[in-house]
């Protein structure tokens, strides 16, 4: 059993009230920076960390911080991307609605490394009832003297807000997020400039997300070199994944950087195996936009080599053999589940979010939906297979964010991997009719 | 001054010149095309994507090149900057590829559109296009909107170039007219009917660059391509007064700002020069105007167009009475 | 409906208005209007009419066509009248491989409307969803700030039940106002 660096404390009763947090060891990690430590050593001590963003990018988060724009007299902000809405992820709800305080923390030394005096949390706006949970929170913060003015006597202000979104997982790319949080549609903006240099109106501003700035706590706690030992190579530390799909043991589990995927999904202590015994057909290892992969190579690399949760190894053989880590929302799939009826519930869902803004994602994400109803109904025929191949591609890299090639790898990989089954429905599309019917309810006959 | 090459060719240019800027400067064929960007307008352009280029060395200080196609008019050249537009195919197939997704939804209605012979969208399709769409979908439509006396908007063949809403938003004050919904969906409307009541809200009608908002004044007078433009001008508090007259005879049947070779516009006007003023009295006539027409209609450039190669296949399936595989669905060539 | 009373918060949505505002920087308050959105949906039947996004503008001080462009753009928003209970039964993905499309058919056939509909008491309206972040606990369904997760067909009966017998309208706020 690996550390737990952020669910320590998870199942102590009470975890989410002040009081508990407190005497549990909580806001440890402010009390430091605020008191022995300088924000350049907070930056150093980030950077030493090794800490890659957890939204799914994966970029070195002091990196990312090193690039804020300070030019004086302009405020900063720092502002906390808990939109969470990956399909397949769900780690950042478990987190906040668990531990709000670490949360808090995490925010709250983050901002004086950055020298933000004003901080927002945008929380998506399904995460409605999460909304309370973290108001609540922040006002017992406040009222204990970790927000608001001279916190701890330091000469530190910081006001932390909350920001509630109404339903777009566009405004999960920072620069919608952004928009959003002027008041705007969720439009990405055109970069550069980057956030660090003109973020929110106008000011420099870090987008992190809520599980990065949670690991900014024991990276404090415990120190960037003790955080960076955890893992192999550039992965460093724990990492939240979501588990569901067709397993014993769907949730939230708290993984040390190289565990390998074989365990992650077979052992008692994580996923359990898959639902029922069956034979695992297909994960999606990071999230709905990462490439899907067979069962073969998701255990092992095309090399032979156990394939293991670490953002090097879950890459391995790039797109043709291999995936990415992502957020690490991880959908495992049985080997009764059509490939192309899931993938066309990933082309639904990237139809319907696409903000319509550019003309490759707002037209392309559409065609490709419908050439899958098409198929699934029964009127596919296998030049559409090729025709899919060919906008997915005329979408890849074409777009002003990242949603055209979130929409266009899962497409991609699914014709790489199992174009047969596409194949199969367009040539006997008699057969859709008996996929139907695995449909599964857990504990009910379908 | 950096210096940027683009499809071999270099030039000096001021810092904080766009790569589209800069190959306008240098001009001809290297010249990427623009539906949403436009010069006049802040913020304009990144949107439509069909101005993408390759950049294959990103600066002198730094030559790497970019990972992916960059929209020409949101990026800043560099200096020692290499640019491939017309010379790398991968640009002209991703660009082809935009053209699709342009056309993808536009009803092609150019025989009863007014904006036909001065569209870009046409031009665009006849100089970046292929002849077919692989698209067998309905097209989506829209709820009619009524959007005034002045202005007739045509939701179906907008292509959200944003450019309206940057008038609106940077000409006009109190802003009424904007985008709505999300996605595939999205529209720019004023919503619930709301007149657009100013005197600015005119050159909407030219910075579109396709039928989407066109003169209602002027609607199914005439082919643009049987009128004959003139510049003129008159005395006027609000505007210039500079505009472009276009006559059938001696009728002045509408009346627009003046374009450059970009067809954008030079001076903006006002609503009344635009809509009210009809009368050969009212005017200073300048002379005949020179109009860049590269527009397919205006060229009778059917002839070049490459050979259109007819599907015979689904005619003959036709008259052999051939259903489709499913009995239903549409009667599909790729399904026989 | 919204047009047979006046459009005006009450004292205490009001002075939840004043502390959004109070939130950021003067001039910025054009960035409270998603969540003064949400209250104007919870406060004035559950839907968005033009003259209650005109009354957001008002109170925001922006152009009516800023509220109708975010209002518009956000799939939380309802732009037409709704049922008292809004059913939003996720359906990407990990809660398709769990059997979403048989709580959706079930919830369709027991009260007979598709997907999209509004019963004609007016009580439910039934809509599909892409992903809510629940994917673990799938399937499962939003009503109003709550998920209703791990559901069976016999569950998703008991809180069909529920919901009628309670009869109140369930709103995105249920947990937005109260805070303090």
């Amino acid at each position: 059993m690996g550390k737990k660096l952020l669910l320590d404390k998870v199942g102590v009763a009470g975890i989410q009230k002040y009081d508990v947090y407190r005497r549990e060891g909580g806001y440890a990690a402010v009390e430091k920076a605020l008191k022995a430590l300088t924000p350049e050593i907070i930056l150093d001590e980030v950077k030493k960390s090794g800490l890659r963003g957890r939204g799914g990018a994966g970029f070195p988060t002091g990196m990312k911080w090193s690039f804020l724009a300070k030019p004086p007299g302009v405020p900063r902000h720092l502002v906390c991307n808990a939109d969470e809405s990956e399909p397949g992820t769900f780690k950042d709800r478990y987190l906040m609605e668990k531990l709000p305080h670490l949360l808090i923390e995490g925010m709250i030394t983050s901002s004086f490394a950055l020298g933000a005096n004003t901080s927002y949390i945008y929380i998506r706006g399904e995460y409605a009832y999460i909304y309370k949970i973290l108001e609540t929170a922040i006002q017992e913060a406040y009222k204990a003297g970790w927000l608001g003015k001279n916190i701890l006597g330091t000469g530190y202000d910081l006001d932390l807000y909350m920001q509630i979104g109404a339903g777009a997982y566009i405004c999960g790319e920072e620069t919608a997020l952004l928009e959003s949080l002027e008041g705007k549609r969720g439009n990405p903006r055109i970069k550069p400039p980057f956030p660090a240099i003109a973020g929110l109106w106008g000011r420099p501003t870090v987008v992190n997300n809520v599980e990065t700035l949670m690991a900014v706590v024991p990276i404090i706690n415990f120190g960037g070199e003790a955080y960076s030992k955890i893992g192999i190579g550039r992965s460093t530390g724990t990492k939240l994944i979501s588990a569901s799909g067709h397993i014993n043991k769907p949730g939230v589990y708290e993984i040390d950087l190289g565990l390998p995927v074989e365990e992650f999904i077979y052992s008692q202590e994580y996923c359990g195996g898959i639902l029922g015994g069956r034979k695992m057909k297909a994960v999606v290892a990071g999230g709905s936009s990462v490439p899907i992969l067979p069962t073969e190579l998701i255990l092992r690399t095309a090399k032979g080599e156990p394939r293991l949760m670490t953002y090097e190894s879950l890459g391995d053989g790039g797109f043709a053999t291999g995936t990415m880590l992502g957020s690490g929302g991880f959908i495992v799939m049985d080997e009764s589940t059509s490939i192309v009826k899931n993938l066309y519930t990933f082309s639904r869902f990237y139809h319907h979010e696409s903000c319509g803004q550019c003309s490759p994602c707002r037209e392309g994400t559409g065609w490709m939906e419908k050439i899958l109803h098409k198929v699934l109904s029964g009127h596919g025929t296998l030049r559409d297979i090729d025709l899919l191949w060919d906008i997915q591609q005329k979408i890849d890299g074409k777009t002003i964010c990242p949603l055209g090639e979130a929409a266009a790898w899962p497409v991609a990989s699914a014709i790489r991997h199992f174009r047969s089954e596409f194949e199969d429905f367009v040539k006997n599309p008699q057969s859709i009719q008996d996929v139907k019917h695995y449909y599964r309810l857990t504990g009910e006959k379908a | 001054m950096p210096k940027v090459t683009i499809d071999g060719q270099t030039i000096d240019v001021p810092a904080g010149t766009t790569i589209l800027q800069a190959a306008r400067m240098i001009g001809g064929d290297i010249v990427p095309p623009a539906m949403c960007y436009y010069s006049k307008l802040k913020t304009s352009g990144g949107y439509c994507r069909t101005c993408i280029v390759q950049v294959s060395q990103g600066s002198t200080a730094d030559p790497r090149p970019m990972p992916k196609p960059v929209a020409s008019c949101r990026t800043n050249v560099m200096d020692g900057m290499v640019v491939k537009n017309i010379t790398s195919p991968e640009v002209l197939e991703a660009r082809a590829g935009v053209v699709e997704f342009l056309l993808l939804n536009h009803p092609l209605d150019c025989p009863i559109c007014d904006q036909a012979g001065e569209c870009h969208l046409q031009d665009l399709g006849y100089e970046h296009g292929k002849a077919d769409t692989r698209y067998e979908f309905e097209r989506r439509t829209f709820e009619k909107i009524d959007i005034g006396n002045y202005i007739q908007l045509h939701m179906t063949r907008c292509i959200l170039c944003y450019r309206c809403v940057k008038v609106a938003d940077q000409l006009t004050d109190g802003r009424v007219h904007g985008v709505i919904n999300r996605g595939e969906v999205s529209e720019i409307s004023t919503y619930i009917q709301n007149a657009i009541d100013n005197d600015l809200s005119g050159n909407m009608i030219d910075v579109c660059p396709v039928g989407a908002l066109t003169d209602k004044t002027f609607r199914f007078k005439n082919r643009v391509w049987f009128t004959k433009p003139a510049d003129a001008n008159c005395t006027c508090t609000k505007c210039t007064g500079k505009v472009r007259l276009w006559f059938k005879g001696d009728e002045i049947l509408r009346v627009t700002a003046r374009k450059d070779e970009y067809g954008e516009v030079v001076d903006w006007i006002c609503n009344e020069c635009r809509f009210k003023k009809r009368k050969l009295s009212d005017w200073v006539i300048e002379g005949p105007a020179k109009v860049n027409r590269h527009s397919v209609i205006s060229q009778n450039h059917y002839e070049s167009l490459r050979a259109i190669q007819f599907d015979t296949r689904l005619q003959t399936a036709v008259l052999n009475g051939h259903k489709s595989k499913l009995g239903e669905g549409p009667l599909n060539p790729n399904n026989l | 409906m919204a047009g047979s009373k006046k459009i005006q918060f009450s004292e205490k949505a009001m002075a939840y208005v004043r502390e959004l505002i109070a939130r950021y920087p003067a001039g910025k308050q054009k960035s409270a209007v998603i969540p003064i959105l949400h209250l104007a949906q919870a406060e004035f039947d559950g839907w968005l009419s033009a003259p209650v996004m005109d009354y957001v503008a008002s109170l925001l001080n922006i152009q009516s066509i800023e509220v109708y462009e975010v209002a518009s753009f956000y799939s939380m928003f309802n732009l037409k009248p709704v049922g008292k209970c809004t059913i939003e039964v996720c359906h990407t993905s990990s809660c398709w491989l769990r059997g979403a499309e048989d709580i959706i058919r079930h919830i369709e056939k027991k009260l007979n409307i598709s997907a999209g509909e509004t019963t004609t008491d007016g009580m439910f309206t039934l809509k599909k969803v892409e992903c809510l972040g629940a994917c673990g606990y799938a399937p499962m369904f939003q009503v109003g700030a709550d998920f209703y997760e791990n559901l069976t067909i016999q569950k998703t009966d008991e809180l069909l039940e529920k919901f009628r017998k309670e009869g109140k309208r369930q709103t995105y706020c249920n947990h937005l106002v109260d805070v303090k």
